[in-house]
C-alpha cells in the first residue's frame, strides 16, 4: 500500500472524472493511489454517496485521501460519504476547495512527493489564488 | 553541512515550463532537501521550486534561460538534476 496520499475524482460525469484521472496518471505518475466516480447509479448524470466510498476506499491510503469535486451535487454527496466512514477513517479525508482537472493534477503532484494530507490540499487550493 | 549551488540552462523544451514539464520539475526538486528556487533572471523573482502552483504559474516559455539556485546539504547534487532534466528535455532518465 502507498504512503502517500491518495486522490479521488468525483463528478457529474464519469467521462469527466475518467478523464481527470488519466492526467493525474499520466502527468504525475503511478506513486499515488488514484481512483474517481461519476454518473448517477441508474445512468446519465450525477454522483453517488456509495460509489463515492467505494472510490475512498480503492484510493485508500493511511496518509489520508484528498478528494475533487465538480459541482454542487458532488461535494454534497462527497461530504455525506465522508460522514459514513468509520471513525477511524474519517479524519483523514477532505475535499478540496479547487477545480476538478487542475486541483487533481496538483494535489496529485504534491501527494507524489509524499507531503501531509493538509499540504495536499493546500497545493490544490492555492490555484485560487495564483 | 550547508552549501549554495547555482546554475542556469536554456529551456528548449517545445511549450516551455508547461503542465508536464513543471510537474516534473517539482517533483524532482521535491526529491532534494535543499531549498531550490528557480528564476527567468538573475535579479529574480526567485520562486519555489517544489511549489507546484508557482512553477507552472511562472508560464517560461520555450528558449527561456532558466536559473537554479538551491542552499542546503544536497544543493549541488540538486542543481545538477534538475539542470539536466531540462537539458534531457524533461524526459525520465
Amino acid at each position: 500500500m502507498s504512503t502517500n496520499v491518495g486522490i479521488v475524482i468525483v463528478s457529474h460525469s464519469p467521462d469527466v472524472a475518467k478523464g481527470a484521472a488519466d492526467m493525474v496518471r499520466q502527468m504525475v505518475g503511478d506513486d499515488v493511489p488514484l481512483a474517481w466516480c461519476g454518473g448517477a447509479p441508474g445512468g446519465g448524470l450525477g454522483t453517488s454517496v456509495e460509489a463515492i466510498m467505494a472510490a475512498i476506499d480503492r484510493a485508500w491510503s493511511e496518509a489520508g485521501v484528498a478528494i475533487l469535486v465538480d459541482l454542487g451535487g458532488a461535494e454534497t454527496n462527497s461530504e455525506m460519504a465522508i460522514e459514513m466512514l468509520p471513525d477511524e477513517r474519517r479524519d483523514r479525508v477532505v475535499i478540496c476547495n479547487a477545480p476538478v482537472v487542475e486541483g487533481a493534477v496538483m494535489a496529485g503532484t504534491e501527494a507524489s512527493a509524499g507531503s501531509p494530507l493538509e499540504h495536499v490540499r493546500r497545493t490544490a487550493e492555492e490555484l485560487r489564488a495564483a | 553541512m550547508s552549501a549554495t549551488a547555482q546554475s542556469s540552462v536554456v529551456i528548449e523544451h517545445e511549450v516551455g515550463l508547461h503542465a508536464r514539464p513543471s510537474v516534473k520539475l517539482t517533483q524532482l526538486a521535491k526529491s532534494f532537501q535543499s531549498r531550490i528556487e528557480i528564476a527567468t533572471a538573475a535579479e529574480g523573482p526567485w520562486i519555489d521550486a517544489k511549489s507546484i502552483v508557482k512553477v507552472m504559474g511562472s508560464k517560461t516559455p520555450k528558449g527561456a534561460l532558466l536559473h537554479v539556485r538551491a542552499e542546503g546539504e544536497d544543493a549541488e547534487t540538486a542543481v545538477q538534476a534538475i539542470v539536466a532534466l531540462v537539458e534531457r528535455d524533461f524526459e525520465t532518465a
